[in-house]
Parts: C-alpha cells; structure tokens; sequence
C-alpha cells in the first residue's frame, strides 16, 4: 500500500535524491526518537516484571527474564503505599473536579461583556501570573489558615489555575452569543445559563483542562514535602517514590533505607530497590500513560487557544 | 487583544445625560448582575488570601523575622539580607548554576522544538506522524520524580543504558558516573529538560505552521526550491513571531529554572553545581529557619523576572516584532 502511494506520488512530484536522502533521514531520525523516548519506560516495565534477584544480576533490557507479578503484589499489600495511592487517587478526583468546576464558573463570568466588573476581575487574575509571594510567605500563610497536616492543603490552594482560566475564557467567548441571549429571553438565570448551556458545550475544553489540573494533581510531591511530611497518613505516590529514589541516590549503591524498607515485611530478598523503585514508577504514571493519547486532539486545542489568545 | 466579534453587539447602553444617573445606574447594573457577582466574588476573596497576602510577607526581607513576634515589635533592618546576600559566596554560587542552567535550557530547548516542529512538518505520513508525535509527548505527563528515576538509573554505573551504549560504541572505555561529577550537571539537566518536554513544547510551533498558506509551498515548488529551501525562506520566517513571543515568556522566566530535576537529581557530589535558588530559599526558608534570607533571595528572582520580562517586551516593540502585550 505504502509502496504504491509512494510511486503514485513520484509520478505527480517529482523527488529529488536530495528529497529522499532527506526522507530517510527524517524517518530515521523519528525512529531514534521514538526509542530514545520509549526505551526508559519499557525497561522500567521490563524491571517491575521481573524476579528481584534475578534483576540484580543485570541485563534486563525490553522483556523480563524471569516473569512475576510478585513485586505488584508486594506493594500494594504494603500499608503505607497502598494508603498512599488512595490519598493521590482522591486529591487528583477531588482536586480535578473543584478546580474545573470553579475555573469554568468563573471564566463564565469574565466572558460576558456585559458584566460591570470583567476587566477587574480579569486583570486582578491574569496579573498574579507575573508574581508571587514566594515560598516562605506562602508556607507561613498555610500554617496561618491552619491547613498544614490538613488533606485541603492539595486542594484549595490551587483551586484556580490563571492559565486554565484563560484557555476556558477564549473557548466560551468562541461560542455564539446567541445561545445566551436566547436563554435570557427565556427568563433563564446565570446560574441556569452556565450550567444547562455553557457547560455542556464547553465539555471538549474543560477535558482538556481536567487533564491539565489531574496530571498536576497525580505528579506533585512537593507540597506533601513541604506541608505534609510529618503526616504519613497523608502521603502521595509521587511523594513515597520520591523518598525511594533519594535514599538509593544518596547511597549509590541502593543498599540502605530502602532496603531495610525492603526487608521490613520479613521476606528478605524477595523484592529489592530497584524492583520497587520500577513497580512504584509505573504504577505511578500508567494511569496518565494510559489516559493522555485519547485527549491529544483536545489539549492540542486547548493549549493553542491558551496560547494564542492569553493575554 | 479582546477586540472579539461580540463587542459590536449592544455593549454600549443608552446615553445617559448626567452623573447623577450615572451612579444609579451602577448600582442598578450590580443588582442586576448579582448572580455574576456571587459566582466571581467568592473567589476574588479566594485569590486574595492566596495570592495577594503573601506578597504582604515580602516585608519580612527588611526585617530580622522571628516568628512568633507581633508585626509591629519585629526588628526592621534595611537592606542588611540582600548586602549579605551579594557578599556571600554560597548565593552567587547559586545565583552562576542557576542562570547557566537557565540559558542552557532556554537555548538547547528552542533549538530542538523548533527543529522537531519542522521535522514533524516534513512528514507526509499521517499516520506515522500522528504516533510519533503521540511518543514524543509522553514524557512531559511523567512526573519528575519518575522522570528522575529514569534518569538516574539510565547514568547509573552499573546496567545504566548510557553507559553501556557508549562503552558498546567505543566512545568511553569506562562507565563514567555521570551524576557524581558536577561538571556534567548542567548538562545533563538540559539533556533532561529536552527529553522530557521537546515533543510538548513542539505543539504551539505546530500550529503556527498550519497556519502558514500551502499556497507559499506550491509556489516555491514550482519556483524550483529545494525543501530546505522552503523549510529557511518559508517555515523558519513563518514562525518569528510565535519565536519572540515565547521568548520573552521565556526570558521573564530565567532565573526559575525550576526546582524539582535539581532537586531530585542533585546529590553531594554535584551539590556545587546543581543548587539554584529555589534550593538555596528552600535550605535556608524551610531548613534553617532563616525566614528573611530566604525571602530576600525569593524577592531577588521576582524583581529579576519582572524587569526582564518588561525590557524583553520594550525590545520587541522597538524592533517591531510581536509582543506580549
């Protein structure tokens, strides 16, 4: 088939050697890409199938050598993970589901042209973009309003994303201003209008944004660091992978806290570091590995809409 | 940049003779508009709290902060943090990693989006394409945390692909412990940074070129122009002002060369190379509890960001290029 279209084409332009000497390169180089981007994911997968002893010896390259689900069973049987893949699962549905909502309602807002305070709330928004408070006048602001140690920590103070706010702004004004109108007529409220209209139709761009918020959601450790980490109880995936990978980096030879953690259960050499750190990784990005392809057209969308129309 | 199609719809109310009726009439508007002010005020609030009141702790730079004290009986010393600042070593150590970091990222980064963008642009089958770029994209949805697993584990000494693949092609003869010699760091953060975002960044550039009219490909073609021809006088020149405008983004951002591949791949034998000044707030902020340094270093990169942002910005206007605002 390929080979046909090929020829048909050469038939209607012509191709130069300088043509094809680029073609081949171009494929090529797209075939490395791939690979380069690939390879560390299945290896890591290749890893977390296969028997920890037999890892240890080396040379696991894309297939396991010695196929087991051992290592998947160990850690989610371990209370600490399992507790935190259950703190990370909730804080991305809840955190995703309360931004969106609250950043579409209140790009609603500042898409009607008629509202009296638009440009001050638009600008109040857009201009915290360019600055902050910084790190330690924002932790001293958590631990005022009490939410260090608190699960609301990961949640409220990312409520509203500037830049999603933008994005789902620049998609409602795209949508005709007769919808509204006619509802009004109608006698239909705001809050009527946002929620049988503006929702419904915006649903392509608030996907886009929902995968924006929950990667963020899934991938943070940094505030369960820096609030949480006298909290175990409220530890996060990234945040227990993390601990792993710091222990095994400052030792370099891996030999230490993780694999006392390792051996904690008594089972002493069924399951080691590495075996952990990979089953830990992709248990901790397949969800997102798994989710992202199918929303490609849609945050391809909303990223340029975002980027060409913000601010 | 809000000039959409909506505005020419009845925007401008009846004129109105004077300001008497002016002010009823606001108040009127408000009360009209009160489900649009309970949908938009709770989270004006919201952003004041976490976003305006922390810029108040800005002023704990000019003090010798103890915490516990009331505002009014803490000790106002001036700009005592930031003179200690620019005396001490360990900061402008810090402040060196952290703009060569910056400039390596933001140089290797364009480079290789808008090379790939124009790759990707040069492929003619859909499908192929459409995978690739899918492939290319995965690894800006991993978290750093998993990306500086990967990362590290494919430097490491033993088993690391990197090592093996050189050692395989004859380039080193010995596996080179790549995270333990500082002079590799910057390095291998850029190397990092493009692997991980190159397929993402690539997207905006993308659609800038669709934009371009084919009608420029054919002609050039039937001019006689090569396809690198048309990739230097139709693409490249095509994609200016989508360049400058990221650019200035990019500038106002320079000294936040972000925190976590630093953090996560930083150990003690590259610590002189890898700490930037997200590390040094954070070490000192969160560590040692010397709140008013650490502000005073966090102020240093805002004010930097800003005032290069807005000359970034002047400069553009000035030569006539696309700009921010």
């Amino acid at each position: 088939m390929q080979k046909i279209n090929v020829a048909f084409r050469s038939k209607v332009r012509y191709m130069s050697r300088g043509d094809i000497l680029f073609n081949i390169f171009n494929y090529s180089f797209m075939i490395m890409l791939c690979i380069v981007m690939l390879y560390p994911m299945l290896n890591t997968l290749a890893i977390s199938l296969n028997d920890a002893n037999d890892t240890i010896k080396g040379g696991i390259y894309l297939w396991p050598r010695e196929f087991t689900l051992y290592n998947y069973q160990y850690v989610l049987k371990e209370n600490t993970l399992l507790n935190a893949l259950f703190i990370s699962v909730l804080r991305t549905v809840l955190g995703t589901a309360i931004s969106v909502f609250c950043t579409a309602m209140v790009a609603y807002v500042i898409s009607r042209k008629e509202f009296i305070f638009r440009k001050f709330v638009t600008i109040a928004f857009v201009l915290t973009m360019y600055f902050n408070g910084g790190l330690i006048p924002t932790y001293l602001l958590m631990r005022d309003l009490g939410l260090i140690g608190t699960f609301w920590v990961y949640i409220i103070p990312g409520i509203i994303g500037v830049f999603n706010l933008i994005v789902i702004r620049s998609f409602i004004e795209g949508l005709p201003n007769s919808l509204v109108e006619s509802a009004r007529i109608d006698g239909a409220g705001e809050f009527t209008i946002f929620f049988k209209i503006i929702l419904p139709l915006s649903l392509p761009v608030l996907a886009t944004v929902s995968l924006f918020v929950a990667v963020y959601q899934w991938n943070s450790w940094f505030d369960v660091f820096l609030y949480n980490s006298s909290n175990p109880n409220l530890s996060t995936l990234q945040y227990e992978l993390m601990k792993i990978l710091q222990n095994t980096n400052a030792t370099m030879s891996g030999k230490t806290a993780a694999d006392a953690f390792a051996n904690a259960s008594g089972q002493s050499n069924a399951v080691t570091p590495a075996s952990i750190r990979a089953t830990m990784t992709i248990i901790a990005s397949l969800p997102i590995i798994l989710v992202y392809p199918f929303l490609q057209k849609y945050f391809i969308k909303g990223l340029t809409l975002g980027g060409v129309k913000g601010e | 940049m809000e000039l959409e199609k909506n505005v020419r719809k009845e925007t401008s109310p009846p004129m109105l003779p004077k300001k008497v009726k002016k002010k009823r009439k606001f108040w009127k508007t408000v009360i009209q508009q009160r489900a649009l002010i309970l949908m938009s005020f709770p989270f004006l609030i919201w952003l004041f709290v976490f976003k305006y009141v922390p810029l108040w702790g800005w002023t704990m730079a000019f003090q010798d902060y103890r915490p516990g004290l009331p505002f009014s009986e803490q000790e106002w010393v001036g700009l005592k943090h930031f003179k200690f600042l620019f005396q001490d070593e360990a900061f402008l150590r810090v402040l060196r990693n952290t703009l060569a970091m910056s400039v390596i990222n933001l140089v290797l980064g364009f480079v290789t989006a808008i090379t790939l963008a124009i790759l990707f642009n040069e492929l003619h089958n859909g499908k192929f394409k459409r995978i690739v770029q899918t492939i290319s994209y995965m690894p800006h949805f991993l978290s750093w945390v998993v990306a500086a697993g990967i990362i590290s584990y494919a430097l490491s000494l033993e088993n690391g692909i990197v090592n093996i693949v050189l050692q395989k092609l004859g380039i080193i003869d010995e596996p080179i412990l790549w995270l333990g010699i500082g002079e590799y760091f910057w390095g291998i953060i850029g190397v990092s940074e493009v692997w991980k975002n190159v397929g993402w960044n690539t997207i905006i550039y993308l659609a800038a070129i669709a934009m371009i009219d084919p009608e420029q490909y054919e002609a050039a073609e039937i001019d006689g122009a090569s396809r690198l021809q048309r990739i230097f006088y139709i693409t490249l020149p095509s994609l200016k002002p989508t360049i400058v405008i990221l650019l200035i983004l990019n500038l106002g951002n320079i000294l936040e060369t972000g925190f976590e591949p630093q953090y996560l791949l930083g150990n003690p034998m590259n610590l002189d190379y890898s700490e930037n000044l997200d590390i040094f707030v954070l070490k000192y902020g969160i560590s040692m509890g010397n709140f008013s340094l650490a502000t005073a270093a966090g102020i240093f990169k805002t004010v930097v960001s800003f005032i290069l942002l807005f000359s970034a910005n002047h400069i553009a206007k000035r030569l006539g290029q696309a700009r921010l605002f």
